[in-house]
């Protein structure tokens, strides 16, 4: 897998077509959550995506770590409820793990350091009918790519199905963890509104990050 | 159905009705902005900093609990989202004054992780406790059990021994020794909407009701049809009896609450069939309270909450109070 330089203007343009594919999914996100939540996780991810975007000019010029602290700091402030936590815990465990230069091998170890800070602070882990469920598989197969040397268009195609696969899964399960939990065994049935909205983010930036469109 | 509510805009719903509040209490309150929190106007110093907080859309919880003998400070998040820690870390900064910073948190796993990170990283000592008092949900279940009605009681209770000087520690033991001895459920017969959403949160169809509802409107044990309200007053209290299976003859506090859309004519109706099932039961009902207290926006519903009382409880309960929406004593 060799992948386009990953640096702040990349993280920019990743957390700039994350927000427009929320933008495009708001209603029927909205519509999960008001099956099986309390309807505010599209609009709190919204809020905290346009305030992160807001400083989108001084996130450019930091360094990748700093920047990356930086977007975790701003989710921390503006989105509030599980999200903005668990949201903040990822981008923080990714910018404890940068090392220079970001080889794929650093990618993967990022974001598999992010994922487990988010399992830590939301004690849960996958099969909870949560966002874990797209992103501890996700996290595990940038560690197969990173292994396999995967070229790049194939590694963001099997990226994206994973994530795919894994917000599908919820559909069947039962919520343990957050507010559909409540309903128990009504839960099931309706696909997990942070698993969707973790998905449909990632498919974007797998975009950002296609050959066509990135720069290298 | 379109959204019908008295908003200028669903963007600054929170900060106009915050502006409103602190308006009409400033002899009380006081509003500090960016980050958002209130604080008590009149200050004691040397005692723990009682700081709650949690999703919008439950007023009074927990702003009208701010001043003497309750709550210093409250921090607001959107409607039915918890706030984010720099708000608690800012608010525990202003108010601690040297006896460290007592946090009053409901179990929801945001409120919790805010509460969490701002506990972390916070430079002032601090603790936490934690209301979980909804009897809807086993408390087995994977989440624990939610925070509703009890905090007010939690709230008053430790405020009063706050109040007296009470340290960090002896707090969090008051509040060990109260929480098993309190129990909520509530029932919806309407949803809720909220503003930024402009629809219900959920949908009852017109003779149906959810028993056992959350605060913001989650689903409780199951779907039911409207019956009578004794009938439904019954299943509520056999659910608070059998979890705290008091002794014949004890002490309670008994409250009925409104979530927002309901009559006080009716919360009556209920709190005379709930002294009823006391009376039958030969407990002893020593302290009420009626009314909106922990409300979830326009939802038309009630709670019921029943509270073991012992001398010290009794005594802290009955403590001067003087806040925006419970004020007794002097």
């Amino acid at each position: 897998m060799t992948t386009p330089s990953l640096n702040s203007h990349l993280l920019v343009r990743a957390l700039s077509a994350a927000h427009l594919a929320i933008l495009e999914h708001k209603e029927e996100i909205a519509a999960l959550d008001g099956a099986i939540g309390d309807g505010d996780h599209v609009f709190n991810l919204l809020r905290g995506l346009e305030a992160t975007l807001l400083e989108r000019d001084a996130l450019a010029q930091q360094d990748l770590a700093t920047s990356l602290k930086s977007v975790a700091k701003k989710l921390l402030e503006s989105v509030g409820g599980s999200a903005g936590p668990l949201l903040a815990s990822l981008f923080l465990g990714m910018a404890k793990a940068v090392r220079e230069p970001i080889t794929p091998h650093i990618f993967a170890g990022m974001v598999e350091n992010g994922v487990q800070a988010m399992c830590l602070r939301g004690k849960a882990g996958l099969g909870e009918k949560t966002m874990l469920d797209v992103l501890i598989p996700v996290a595990e197969c940038l560690g197969r790519l990173a292994q396999e040397g995967a070229p790049l268009e194939v590694a963001l195609e099997r990226v994206r199905q994973t994530a795919e696969a894994g917000m599908r899964s919820t559909q069947d399960m039962v919520a343990t963890k957050g507010r559909a939990a409540f309903l128990g065994e009504r839960s099931r049935g309706v696909i997990d509104p942070g698993a969707r909205s973790s998905q449909v983010m990632i498919a974007a930036i797998c975009d950002v990050l296609t050959p066509s469109t990135a720069p290298v | 159905m379109t959204m019908k509510k008295f908003i200028n805009s669903v963007d600054t719903f929170l900060e106009d009705s915050l502006r409103g509040f602190a308006a009409a209490h400033a002899d009380l309150v006081e509003l500090h902005t960016a980050p958002t929190f209130l604080s008590r106007r009149h200050r004691k110093s040397g005692k723990v900093a009682l700081i709650s907080g949690g999703g919008s859309g439950h007023e009074p919880l927990h702003i009208g609990f701010i001043g003497p003998g309750m709550l210093d400070g409250a921090c607001p998040g959107q409607v039915f989202t918890s706030p984010t820690p720099d708000q608690m870390l800012r608010a525990g900064e202003t108010l601690e004054c040297g006896a460290g910073v007592l946090f009053i948190v409901k179990n929801y796993s945001g409120d919790v992780m805010n509460f969490e990170m701002a506990s972390e990283l916070a430079d002032f000592e601090n603790a936490t406790v934690l209301v979980e008092d909804d009897v809807a949900l086993p408390g087995s279940s994977s989440t624990g059990r939610r925070g509703v009605m009890g905090t007010v009681i939690v709230e008053k209770v430790l405020g009063a021994l706050a109040e007296e000087g009470a340290d960090l520690g002896t707090l969090l033991e008051a509040g060990r020794h109260l929480h098993p001895r309190m129990a909520s459920m509530g029932v919806a017969i309407t949803s809720c909407t909220v503003p930024a959403a402009g629809r219900p949160t959920f949908v009852l169809a017109e003779n149906e009701i959810e028993v056992g509802v959350g605060i913001h409107g989650e689903p409780g044990r199951r779907r039911d049809v409207l019956r009578p309200a004794a009938e439904l007053v019954q299943e509520l209290m056999d659910a608070l009896l059998e979890e705290l299976s008091p002794a014949p003859g004890a002490e309670v506090l008994l409250i009925v609450n409104g979530m927002g859309a309901t009559p006080l004519a009716e919360l009556y109706v209920l709190f005379g069939e709930a002294s009823q099932v006391l009376e039958r039961l030969g407990l002893r009902l020593e302290r009420s309270l009626v009314g909106n207290y922990t409300t979830a926006l326009d939802m038309a519903g009630a709670s019921i909450t029943l509270c073991l009382l012992d001398a010290e409880i009794k005594r802290a309960w009955d403590a001067p109070v003087h806040t925006s929406a419970l004020r007794w004593g002097r």
